[in-house]
């Protein structure tokens, strides 16, 4: 059997093959394409039955604003959530890819899923890509240990705390938290409570707006609140509406017969 | 490695200006938000001036080098009022600004105007203008950090769908007061929903043959 030198790409990982061309590129003036980032609000803190989560709803591309109500807070299992900010495509996928992990590991072990197994999965892919995958994370859930809560930095380091922001609103919505955040919360003030918080980041924020996602995860039941508050409606609707003419203008009739390019002639069948 | 700069002059404070001609006013309309970076500085700031009785100008871009324009026009108008016993005419503010603009053709001025008004026939006039000086008549304008999203929804709304059929010479529109002014509403409204620096409050002066007039609208606070 010939030994056929066959390029196998490798497994995982960044190819950096086209980072040089890329700076040559760049240095010619050619811009490269930008990511989506979500300037976002992203909170969670822990109450007296358990956690819950809060994100704005905003999308940007720069200045402009990608997707008005996009989804923040991500599935990981039927007891854990994770609030996602950064590049958006990054918090998808290692979201994405985690939550699979953690079921199939359910399946393995035959039992719920622990908040620390999910933080210890994201955490050392983060750290193994070096910063490059762009998700800044809070991750919070109820499992057999207790509520949890725990932020996650691109870099993949962790942190363990009874009340978290992150993303371009979290100075906003630390200064709610910190003013009234204290133990023991009922279910209604933490939900009031994190709702101010986004809030806070959704007004004061350029990067953050349009409405209020939140997630209530308590011992046996999760309660996810899509669009929990709208605060933002549109400020002028013209009744009449914009049309648009639909006159198309006629500027040159031509007419161009096709010409033949190939003489067909009747020929005899081929015989066999 | 050549060391860059890392201190510029200049800051963005982002803002909208939208200004529409009319065959006997002129609407002129700015947001009023004033903001850096990803904060809010303030969301009450006027980047609307009056220079001439019948010249409003609206700038968005570095309100510090704005303020520093409006003085200046302020000023030259003061001078021209006392060697000529009269106000300043719409297209001659136009000219004097766009000499201010080049005067500082290496130092600009970090201000995207548009200038309002009514000319000496009474009817409506719209100069928009880079940061350079560079003007031209037309019937409508936009300018900052939402222009990218409201012009090409006024050039479907008012310009005809072929330059055959209308040239942009004929630089005044057919609406009604009113309807510009519903226009320039929903162009407010729809730029906010989109660019994070638009929004909080939009203020409508108008302008036609009674004098002057000015509108509030509240737009998203987000």
């Amino acid at each position: 059997m010939s030994k056929a030198a066959v390029d196998v790409p490798l497994k995982g990982g960044f190819s950096f093959d086209l980072c040089r061309r890329n700076d040559m590129l760049s240095k010619k003036g050619v811009q490269p394409p930008s990511f989506l980032k979500t300037g976002t609000t992203i909170v969670g803190l822990i109450f007296q039955d358990g956690v819950i989560l809060g994100a704005d709803t905003r999308a940007t591309e720069g200045p402009i604003v990608a997707d008005k109500n996009c989804e923040k807070i991500h599935y990981m299992a039927p007891n854990i959530y994770c609030c996602g900010a950064g590049t958006a495509a990054d918090t998808e996928a290692v979201t994405d890819m985690v939550s699979s992990q953690l079921q199939l590991h359910r399946y393995h072990t035959g039992r719920e899923s622990r908040v620390v197994t999910a933080l210890t999965l994201l955490k050392s892919h983060l750290f193994s890509y070096q910063g490059y995958v762009q998700a800044a994370l809070v991750l919070g859930g109820v499992d057999v240990t207790g509520p949890h809560l725990h932020t996650i930095y691109p870099h993949g380091s962790t942190d363990t705390l009874p009340f978290a922001t992150m993303g371009s609103g979290s100075l906003a919505a630390m200064a709610v938290f910190e003013s009234k955040y204290r133990e023991g919360l009922t279910r209604d003030e933490g939900v009031k409570l994190v709702t101010e918080a986004i809030c806070s980041g959704i007004f004061n924020d350029l990067g953050s707006g349009s409405n209020v996602d939140v997630c209530v995860i308590t011992k046996g039941q999760t309660e996810y609140l899509r669009n929990h508050q709208l605060p933002n409606p549109r400020t002028y609707i013209n009744e009449k509406g914009y049309g648009f003419s639909k006159k198309t203008e006629v500027l040159l009739t031509k007419i161009t017969p096709l010409k033949e390019m190939v003489e067909v002639i009747e020929g005899d069948a081929m015989e066999e | 490695m050549k060391q860059q700069s890392n201190w510029s002059p200049y800051d963005n404070n982002g803002g909208t200006c939208v200004a529409i001609a009319g065959a006997d006013y002129c609407v002129i309309a700015a947001d009023t938000r004033m903001s850096t970076g990803y904060s809010i500085l303030t969301r009450d700031y006027s980047k609307i001036c009056q220079l001439a009785e019948k010249s409003v100008m609206a700038s968005s871009g570095f309100q510090a080098d704005v303020r520093a324009l409006q003085k200046v026009l302020a000023a030259r108008h003061l001078i021209y009022q006392h060697q000529h016993n009269k106000q300043m005419s719409c297209p001659a503010m136009a000219q004097l600004l766009s000499n201010t603009l080049y005067y500082k053709r290496f130092f600009p001025y970090y201000a995207f105007n548009v200038l309002g008004g009514l000319d000496n026939e009474g009817k409506g006039c719209v100069f928009t203008y880079d940061a350079v000086g560079s003007y031209e008549r037309v019937g409508y304008s936009s300018q900052g950090s939402g222009s990218t999203l409201i012009m090409p929804f006024l050039d479907n709304q008012l310009k005809s769908p072929s330059p055959l059929l209308l040239s942009a010479q004929d630089a005044v529109t057919p609406l009604s007061e009113l309807e510009a002014i519903d226009l320039v509403k929903t162009c407010f409204a729809s730029a906010t929903e989109r660019d994070i620096y638009t929004g909080d409050k939009l203020e409508i002066v108008v302008l036609n043959a009674d004098g002057i007039r000015r509108e509030h609208m509240e737009l998203r606070k987000d």
